[in-house]
């Protein structure tokens, strides 16, 4: 067993500023490629659709890259395309992104791109049934023809959470969908897209002092709007067991997702941390505890794995969020003795403790495969913005491996013991499928 | 350009990255290049993996999931620890052509990681209980990957084209998985895990010289040459006919169309590369404008070379609403018989340009994008010079030329295509715009 290693950090060279009109700016310069990444962060996600639309924050997402303010349909896509770069954009449970990453002699266009949706997209009749036609087949793709499509991130918030805001299909139904109008998609924006709600992250080549002054010019003058407060979503951890089955056509072998609510991320962040540490014991590599027993031992799951997030990042969520572990098995008989094999792994870490040299090895890793996502300009000025908006402070990347050194092993445990039998919601997919 | 637009400053050129290369005295070819960016090593140990014989897809699928179950006395969870405890990852996957161990590492740990690579090509286990555990997951694991529409018309799409060459088989079939034995895994393992022959590539922010040292010394014990396989040339795939494969309660159409391309070796190549970004290989592009920002028949068209050792593939992949089949079907047609028939304008042809470059510049600009990108390259001789050398090449292609690749590569009657939905409800509308067989 390798000794413990002192754990290498990022570190980045942060600027902040906010224009006038409360528009948040995050630079971070780094020259050793001519490469940037534009990206802006909007405070909104599927948790603030109104109830009767939901999947509205997504299929807003693509009305923004449908013309702006003085751009027509397909004018966004060819300007960054024909300058070398590439774009896209994502919907999150807490907010949505928009992205470019540019060879860094386009810089100027990036912003001055961004800048010009920020005013306003283009929101008619025609590319609002256009997109709702792309938004529907995108489900279709993603989740109503494809086995385990949507499996579990649209279905296991349904049965461990309770208020519409957390509970909901964030890809939306489809009569949801089609009864979104333009006047819903004006309001949207009026309320979620006011500078003073976003955060725009440069990244890459650029100097600084030019890049603030071409974002003045091109942000300043976007018209400062009233931001409302957000709702506090937070839900209090299950006090009994949950159940609930969700039929698939398309699987050929069954399924679970067992979710706990966990600590709040921006509160309580060492307290997620510790959570964090016992997803990675439990089913990072051929080492873990779930791999061993489940997988090598009991032969009872095909593949398992631990994760917080809804879509596998702890950083990316505020409270609520989840804890999932989730598995194929070949044998629809097994769930019960999935769960046993759970409850017995958490109680060992949370009795007996970890194995010497444990906590250090998945340590390491998971500062390692932090450093790694961090390589590439357009993750890493995405990752940035995302620490900003939802942690108030982009710093907070380069403490995790600190923060992640300094939690216990009384923590863990404490976090495994954290996990228990009634605390849990447990989803169960029954394959419909051809085997 | 709209008069608001900012137009673009003065490109930068990237920095001349310092790399080395050797040829070590077992015969494993050595790529290192110094990236500055994050202090992680990332590796590509590739190795020659074709073979005609029809037990040869099973075994070698097999041996990919069970060749890091335990090596150089370690079981799989003593091995999976020390991989992780040096911030490492480490996995094997294989395809018709190679065989390729992905890993990456914290830099300060390379050494100690070249050395489990050393173990794992050297001292396999292969452990009967570890081998039946992994049988019978892959056999699991592909009944799952089997139940994707995009992996049925993949799987569909080159048993058409390839019929009784190698090339047709996508997957292991599960019967044939079922009897691989752990002998027969050390049989292929001594055969084909030879150094002689592959490439390693290293790239991240350690200088060049000490990686190749260091791999020297952790793999000096490692010898041997795989015997050479008879190569089978690509046979003519067929064209013409429509392949319906019924997948009974689908809400979608699942297309893939393929028809033989040239590779990044052929002096046509950039020429092809820039049409099939204009026909389908960027947002831009006029199939994506049609069929997704027009119709909204699709969440997305994409259309792509493909590169395999023995010939290319230019391949068009699809995936369109239930009611819109033959609609769909019909466009990708006339966008296929237009850019074939018709020259492509030069507006066109500068912004796949621009794209070309940057997004060759932006796959490259990291350690992971530019390992894997030496590892595809290695196969066909080409390297770093290459990666510099191809803005200039593309930059060079004339419009006229990129004409000539649509009009030799695009034209519709070329394609070999196959559709995976509910037949039942798409085969009469299709029949209307081509021969379809079932």
């Amino acid at each position: 067993v390798p000794r413990p290693q002192k754990l290498p950090a990022p570190s980045f060279d942060l600027t902040h500023h906010t224009l006038d009109n409360g528009l948040r700016v995050l630079l971070a310069p780094d020259r050793s490629a001519p490469v940037v990444g534009v990206a802006v962060l909007y405070d909104v996600g599927f948790r603030s659709e109104p109830e009767g639309r939901t999947g509205f924050a997504h299929l807003f997402e693509h009305l923004m890259f449908q013309g702006s303010a003085t751009l027509e349909k397909m004018e966004h896509f060819r300007y960054v395309e024909s300058s070398g770069g590439s774009f896209n954009g994502s919907t999150h449970f807490d907010y949505t992104n928009y992205f470019e990453a540019l060879p860094s002699n386009a810089l100027e266009r990036g912003l001055f791109l961004e800048a010009d949706r920020m005013r306003g997209p283009r929101i008619t009749e025609e590319n609002l049934a256009n997109q709702l036609d792309v938004v529907k087949n995108e489900i279709r793709v993603n989740v109503l023809n494809a086995p385990y499509g949507g499996f579990p991130w649209i279905y296991l918030p349904a049965v461990l959470f309770d208020t519409f805001a957390n509970s909901h299909n964030g890809y939306g139904g489809f009569e949801d969908l089609e009864s979104a109008t333009t006047d819903d998609a004006k309001d949207f924006f009026q309320r979620y897209y006011a500078p003073g709600n976003a955060v725009l992250a440069v990244g890459g080549d650029l100097d600084v002092d030019e890049t603030l002054a071409l974002i003045e010019k091109h942000f300043g003058g976007i018209r400062k709007r009233r931001v409302g407060k957000r709702p506090d979503f937070a839900e209090p951890p299950l006090s009994g067991e949950r159940r609930d089955t969700h039929a698939d056509p398309h699987a050929p072998l069954p399924a679970v997702a067992i979710g706990y609510r966990v600590p709040d991320p921006v509160g309580a962040l060492d307290d997620l941390l510790a959570t964090v540490l016992v997803a990675e014991v439990l089913s990072d590599g051929d080492a873990s505890r779930l791999q061993r027993r489940l997988v090598q031992r009991d032969h009872l799951v095909t593949d398992v794995s631990a994760y917080i997030g809804e879509f596998g990042d702890p950083f990316d969520e505020r409270d609520p969020t989840a804890l999932t572990i989730s598995a194929h098995y070949p044998d629809p008989g097994s769930l019960d003795g999935i769960l046993t094999a759970l409850d017995e792994e958490l109680a060992r870490i949370a009795e007996d403790g970890l194995d010497k040299g444990e906590l250090d090895r998945v340590r390491t890793r998971l500062v390692s495969m932090q450093l790694r996502e961090l390589d590439a300009v357009m993750p890493r000025t995405l990752e940035l913005a995302k620490f900003e908006l939802l942690h108030g402070r982009a710093e907070l990347i380069t403490e995790l491996p600190g923060r992640l050194a300094a939690v216990s092993e009384d923590a863990v445990r404490a976090a495994a013991a954290a996990l228990q039998p009634d605390r849990r919601a447990v989803l169960e997919l029954v394959a419909g499928g051809a085997q | 350009v709209t008069a608001a637009v900012p137009a673009l400053t003065a490109p930068r050129a990237a920095r001349r990255l310092k790399s080395d290369e050797a040829v070590l005295d077992n015969g494993l070819r050595v790529v290192a290049v110094r990236k500055p960016g994050v202090p992680v090593v990332e590796l590509r140990l590739r190795l020659p993996f074709l073979s005609t014989k029809p037990a040869h897809p099973a075994q070698s699928s097999l041996l990919a999931e069970a060749m890091l179950t335990g090596a150089g006395g370690r079981d799989r969870s003593a091995l999976a620890a020390v991989i992780q405890g040096l911030g490492g990852d480490l996995s094997a996957n294989v395809d018709a052509d190679r065989l390729v161990l992905v890993g990456n590492v914290l830099a300060t740990n390379l050494r100690k990681m070249l050395d489990v690579v050393a173990a794992v090509v050297q001292e396999p286990t292969y452990a009967k209980d570890e081998v039946a555990t992994e049988r019978e997951r892959l056999v699991e694991k592909l009944t799952i990957t089997r139940a994707r529409p995009g992996v049925v018309a993949s799987e569909a799409l080159a048993t058409r084209m390839w019929g009784e060459h190698p090339y047709a088989i996508d997957l292991a079939q599960p019967e044939d998985v079922a009897v691989v034995t752990p002998g027969q895994l050390r049989t292929l393992h001594r055969a084909l895990v030879r150094p002689s022959g592959g490439a390693l590539i290293m790239v991240g922010d350690v200088p060049p010289g000490r990686m190749i040292q260091q791999a020297a010394t952790a793999l000096a014990g490692w010898s041997g040459k795989p015997p050479k396989p008879p190569v089978p040339s690509l046979p003519e795939p067929p064209a013409g006919a429509l392949r319906i494969v019924d997948r009974p309660g689908s809400v979608q159409s699942t297309f893939r169309m393929g028809t033989p391309a040239v590779g990044r070796t052929d002096p046509g190549f950039a020429a092809l590369q820039l049409a099939n970004l204009a026909f389908g290989g960027y947002f831009t592009s006029r199939w994506t404008e049609n069929l997704r920002e027009d119709k909204g028949y699709t969440y997305g068209p994409h259309s792509r070379l493909e590169h395999h050792l023995l010939g290319s593939v230019l391949k068009l992949s699809v995936e369109v609403a239930g009611d819109v089949t033959a609609p769909a079907f019909l466009e990708t047609l006339y966008e296929l018989g237009r850019i074939a028939a018709l020259p492509v304008r030069e507006q066109e042809v500068e912004s796949v340009r621009q794209y070309a470059i940057g997004s060759l510049a932006l796959s490259t600009a990291t350690q992971a994008g530019l390992a894997s990108t030496l590892s595809a390259l290695s196969a066909f001789g080409l390297g770093l010079d290459w990666i510099a050398g191809h803005p200039q090449r593309l930059s060079d292609t004339t419009v006229d030329e990129v004409s000539a690749a649509a009009a030799r590569y695009f034209a519709p009657s070329g394609f070999t295509s196959v559709v995976v939905g509910d037949a039942e409800a798409i085969a009469a509308p299709l029949s209307a715009l081509a021969p379809v067989e079932r």
